[in-house]
Formats: structure tokens, sequence, C-alpha cells
């Protein structure tokens, strides 16, 4: 690990996602292959391609629930690519899931809470927190954020399937993200749940970046700079938004077909 | 003025009011436990010996190594069969370390010594179970721990310098101070009666304290704790010290009840009968565990005389026991707590669709 010191210093200078050539094999099936890429701090990209093109491992191997099986992943000019999961979350990153995974037996407001103390001290604690303690105004604030505060109390296996998107996203805002990876947030939302996806998504401070995957071209288009296209586990065109659309290689991969 | 003075009086009452609100929802939430508090501590008035220590005693001291279970399954997830050899562990280091029949052995230290060396150790030990097991999820974990109880138990069969072997200790004397003797009946029983009570208290406040609440989180999707920033072998680790601790407790409690530990004491059997107190009483609420525990021990200490008395050899009373424990699993697989919370569901429901 290195110094704070070097940390900041890097963390000036640098991209805040850095992959050089990350490749991840599942035994025999290679689903990232030599991939290289770089996000700058602030930036909002989004990551298209057809099911199985290798997005969801994509985001797996920047916060490392998978290790690439070869390259480096940096964090803000860290070289991250060895650290567990939970060292790469304090350091300011952030994700969701596409298959929600939540504490099912906990309440709303128990998940939240978790999420918010695991980027803070106390981790360990015996001593309970008090509804007056700041970190409940920050529970709080993010359940009023994606409109869970009626089911605040509720278990979360009672909730319907919107309202556990609604907390998956909940739970990657806690703390002081610096960097957020979003893995198809708007499947399974109601049109209006998606607008106020898109509403909590342009409404997040300028510093904080994002990769959103997202099949939804209405809301990923709205919401992002830049554009990945991945194909087959390798990265086959970035650029603008309108450049992608106007793209006829793209356009008779994915947006022609219906694939995207 | 005297409006404001309203205002005063009534933004000092109004909280206040709240709070006398608070209190008397809490004493109607935990009723029940109340009375059995007021019930326990006044017992020894109404109850003798055979009662305190046999029934009573016996139970709140099983209870505390259940729970030691129910803390890292019911909330970690974790099924360990280790519990019962973490309690075995603190019993043979209290007779170790304290008096007892051997000199060659024990060293004889004062309790005030000896007590928190043994419990100690066995903390120690529970917690590298803890570390040898914290990466495993499922039946691997019962299967290591089962493993780890099994290899304890050989140690103290086949170790003499230590254990004693099969024979084991004997004449283990619970403390002498402040000019009361400990293993009196009534000084022993308000003893047990305030370790369990506790280890209940310190349970249940710990699991909403952060701690608590990040092991649940662990149980239901250790994947995630990790990515919202939790090291979670750490945390199962610092989970097993914890029941450990507990457990180490009620080892020694239960070595000066029965006055000798011997490898029977943490064998295969035993071991066993810890996962189907807490499994019978249910693994969803601490106070599972000592309701597992008195089903246990009236079982324990009954049903040999009832199984006599309709004509059916007494020995069979294990086969009572597992009998239960198989009826208990299929027909509420959250144990005794959980046809509680059962029954007071149906209560409240049928009782909210009274029209009076
Ligand atoms: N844990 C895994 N084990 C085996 N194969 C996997 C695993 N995760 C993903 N894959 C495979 O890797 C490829 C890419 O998957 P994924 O990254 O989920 O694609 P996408 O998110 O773009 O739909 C797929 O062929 C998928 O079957
Ligand atoms: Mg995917």
């Amino acid at each position: 690990m290195s110094s704070i010191a070097e940390r900041i210093a890097a963390s000036g200078t640098s991209n805040a996602i850095e992959l050089r050539g990350v490749t991840r094999y599942f035994g025999a099936l290679a689903a990232l292959t030599d991939i290289t890429m770089s996000v700058r701090p602030g930036e909002r990209r989004a990551v298209l391609g057809s099911n199985g093109a290798g997005k969801t491992t994509l985001l797996n191997c920047i916060t490392g629930d998978f290790f690439p099986t070869f390259g480096t992943v940096r964090f803000f000019g860290e070289d991250v690519t060895t650290l567990p999961p939970h060292e790469r979350i304090r350091r300011g990153l952030r994700r969701t899931y596409q298959i929600s995974l939540l504490f099912s037996r906990l309440s709303v407001r128990d998940n939240v809470y978790l999420a918010c103390r695991g980027v803070s001290r106390g981790r360990f604690s015996f001593i309970r927190t008090r509804a007056r303690d700041a970190i409940m105004q920050s529970v709080e604030e993010l359940i009023a954020l994606v409109h869970l505060e009626s089911v605040a109390d509720r278990l979360v296996e009672e909730l319907a399937h919107g309202q556990q998107r609604q907390l998956e996203i909940a739970l990657a805002l806690a703390g002081a993200p610096r960097f957020i990876l979003f893995d198809e947030p708007a499947a399974g939302l109601s049109p209006a749940e998606r607008r106020d996806l898109v509403a909590i998504l342009t409404a997040l401070p300028s510093h904080i970046g994002y990769i959103i995957i997202e099949h939804d071209m209405d809301v990923a288009l709205r919401v992002v700079e830049s554009v990945t296209m991945m194909h087959n586990g390798r990265i086959f065109k970035e650029g603008a938004p309108h450049e992608i659309q106007a793209d006829p290689e793209v356009q008779e991969l994915f947006l022609g077909s219906g694939h995207a | 003025m005297a409006l404001e003075q309203t205002i005063e009086t009534d933004s000092l009452t109004l909280p206040q009011a709240q709070q006398a609100g608070a209190v008397s929802r809490w004493v109607h939430r935990n009723a029940a436990i109340l009375i059995l508090a007021v019930l326990l501590l006044i017992l020894p008035a109404v109850a003798g010996p055979f009662i305190l220590d046999q029934i009573v005693g016996w139970t709140m001291i099983l209870g505390m190594i259940a729970l030691s279970l129910m803390f890292l399954c019911g909330y970690g997830g974790m099924v360990s069969l280790a519990q019962m050899t973490v309690a075995g562990v603190s019993g043979y280091m209290i007779a170790v370390f304290g008096p007892s029949s051997l000199p060659s052995i024990s060293l004889f230290w004062p309790w005030w010594v000896a007590a928190p060396v043994a419990i100690l150790i066995a903390v120690a030990f529970g917690t590298v179970v803890g570390a040898l097991s914290a990466r495993t999820e499922g039946i691997y974990t019962i299967m290591i721990t089962l493993a780890l109880a099994t290899a304890f138990f050989y140690l103290t069969l086949q170790n003499w310098p230590i254990f004693n072997g099969f024979n084991g200790f004997t004449t283990i004397p619970a403390p002498h101070f402040l000019g009361v003797n400990w293993r009196a009946p009534i000084p022993f029983y308000y003893m047990v009666l305030f370790f369990a009570a506790l280890s209940y208290a310190a349970v249940l406040y710990i699991s909403r304290a952060p701690f608590g609440l990040a092991l649940q989180g662990v149980r239901d999707n250790p994947r995630r704790m990790e990515a919202i920033g939790y090291n979670v072998t750490a945390h199962r680790v610092a989970a097993y010290a914890f029941a450990a601790l507990i457990a180490a407790v009620g080892g020694i409690l239960l070595v000066w009840q029965n006055n000798q530990i011997s490898p029977y004491s943490v064998g295969v059997n035993a071991v066993i009968n810890i996962l189907v107190i807490a499994v019978v009483g249910g693994i969803t609420h601490p106070i599972g565990a000592f309701i597992g525990a008195f089903i246990y021990v009236i079982l324990h200490t009954f049903a040999l005389d009832a199984l006599v008395a309709v004509g059916l050899d007494g020995r069979r009373f294990q086969l009572l026991i597992g009998l239960g424990f198989v009826i208990i699993v299929l027909f509420s697989p959250d144990g005794i707590v959980g046809i509680w919370r059962r029954l007071r569901a149906r209560a409240r429901t049928s009782g909210g669709g009274n029209p009076l």
C-alpha cells in the first residue's frame, strides 16, 4: 500500500480508472481480452454491448469481486489490482449489482445504515448508534433520495422488485464516493422510476464520475459524455454518444438489431 | 409573555411524555422477559437446591454455551460445532491452573488468576477456530469445526501430562471469597444467573450495535458486505472471538458445577447436544438458547423415570431427545422461538379482526 501522500499526489494527475491489458478467463472462456481503458475523474461513461459481452466482468475486475487473470487496475493512480474489494470501497469506489445483492433479512434502514457505516469508522463498534447521531442523518437522506421512506422499516425481502433496485442504488451512494460503477441500474424499473434514476444521476456532484452499463439507450445516452462499446470481451469502439449512435458498424451490430 | 411560557412548558413536557410512553412501550414489549427475570430472582425463596442447581442452574450454563452458537449461527450464519470445545478448553484450563485433586498437574493458582487465564486461552482457541473456518461456508464450516472438536476430544483422551487422559480432573472447587462459598446452592445459582443474564443482555444489545448488524449483513450477503467496505473475514473471526468469551465463561461454570471435567465432557455427544439445544430453542433469538437448554435438561432429568413408568427402557431418553429434535426441525426450523412468534402473530391478527 502506498503512503497517503503518494496517493494524494498520484490522484491529482491520474485517471479515476485506468485499466491496462485486463484479461479475465473463466476456465477456457475469455470473458475479457486485453482491455485497456481510462476514465477521467468526474467523467461519466456508458459501457454498452450485448449480453455476454463482458461488461459485468469488467466491473468485477475494477471492484475486485474477481481479480483479472492478467493486467493491472489503477484507481486514482494507485495500483489496486490485488486489493480486496473493501479496501477499494474505502478509497471511494462504489458499485451496484445487476442482480440486486441486498441484506434480505434486515430492514431498508439497516441496509442503508450498513452501507454508511461501511465507509466510516466504528465498523466493529459494540456501542449502538443513536437516532441523533450524525450518521443517521445521512441514512435518512439516502432513503429519501430513492423514495423509500414509506418502507424504511420493512424487511428487504418484503420489498417489490423496483424498490429493491432503488435500494441497490442507495447503497452505492453512501459516504463520499469518488467513482461509481452502475450495473444496469434501470433494469426492472418503471418509467417513473427511470426518470427518478436519471434525475439522481444528473444531480450527482460533478466531481463524482461513473461508469454505467445500460441497455436502455434513452437512459444511457442522456447521462453520459462518452461511450465504450464492448463485444466478445473486447473493446470495440469508444467515442462521444452522437459518434457512437451515428457509427454504421455499431448500428449494424447493436442499435439496429434491437439487441442493445 | 404568557403565551411564551405555555410554549416553553409544552416543549418541556412533550419530550417527557414521549419518554414515559417509550418506557411503557418497552415494558409492554418485554413483558415476558421481565416476568421471567423476576421469577428467576425470587426462585431461591421457593425452590430447593435440586431445582436451583440441577434444573435452572444447569439450564443457564448450557444455555450460555448454546447462546455462543446462536450468536455465530443466528446472526453470522456460521454453524460452529466447536463451541462446546471452547467451553471445554476453559474448563480444562481452570482445572490445570487452579486447584484439583491432581497436584502433579494442577498449579493451584487462586481463582482470580486461573479463571482469567483459562478464559483468555479459550478465547484464543475460539479465535483460531474462527480463523480456520472464516473462509468456509455452510457444510464446510460444520465439517471443519466438527473436525477440530473431535481432535480436541482425542487430545484430552490421549494426553496425560496436561489433560490426564480419560480420567480428566476431579475435585475442582468453585471459589470462596467475600466470605461466601460460591458453590453453595444459592450463591452458585445467583452467580450463574448473573453471567447468563449478562451474556443474554450483551448479545441482545450487540445485535443492534454496528458489530452485530454488520454480522447479520455478513450472514445475508458476504459479497455485498465486501462491496460496501467491510472486511468480511475479519468480522467473522471477531464474532468467533466474542462467542468464545461467552462459551469460555460457561465452560468454567460447568466445571465448577460438576466438580469435574473429563474427555466425555467435550466428546462428540456433548458437542452435538449444544447444536440440538440451539436448534430446538431457535437460533433466531438469544432466548432460544435458554429455552432449548431447559427442554434438554428437563428431558435429561425426567425422561428416564417417565420412560420407566410407561414400561420402556430408561436409557432410551436420548432417543426421545433425538425424536424431539427431528419433530421440531420438521415443523419449525426456527425452533420454539419460531412457534412462539407464529402464535403471537396469529393472536395479533385475530385480535385486530375483532370489531370490539
Ligand atoms: N462467475 C462466472 N463463471 C463463469 N463464467 C462467467 C462468470 N461470470 C461471467 N461469465 C461469463 O463471462 C462472459 C461475460 O459475462 P458478463 O460479464 O456477465 O457479460 P455482460 O455483463 O456483458 O452480459 C459470459 O459468457 C458469461 O457466461
Ligand atoms: Mg451483465
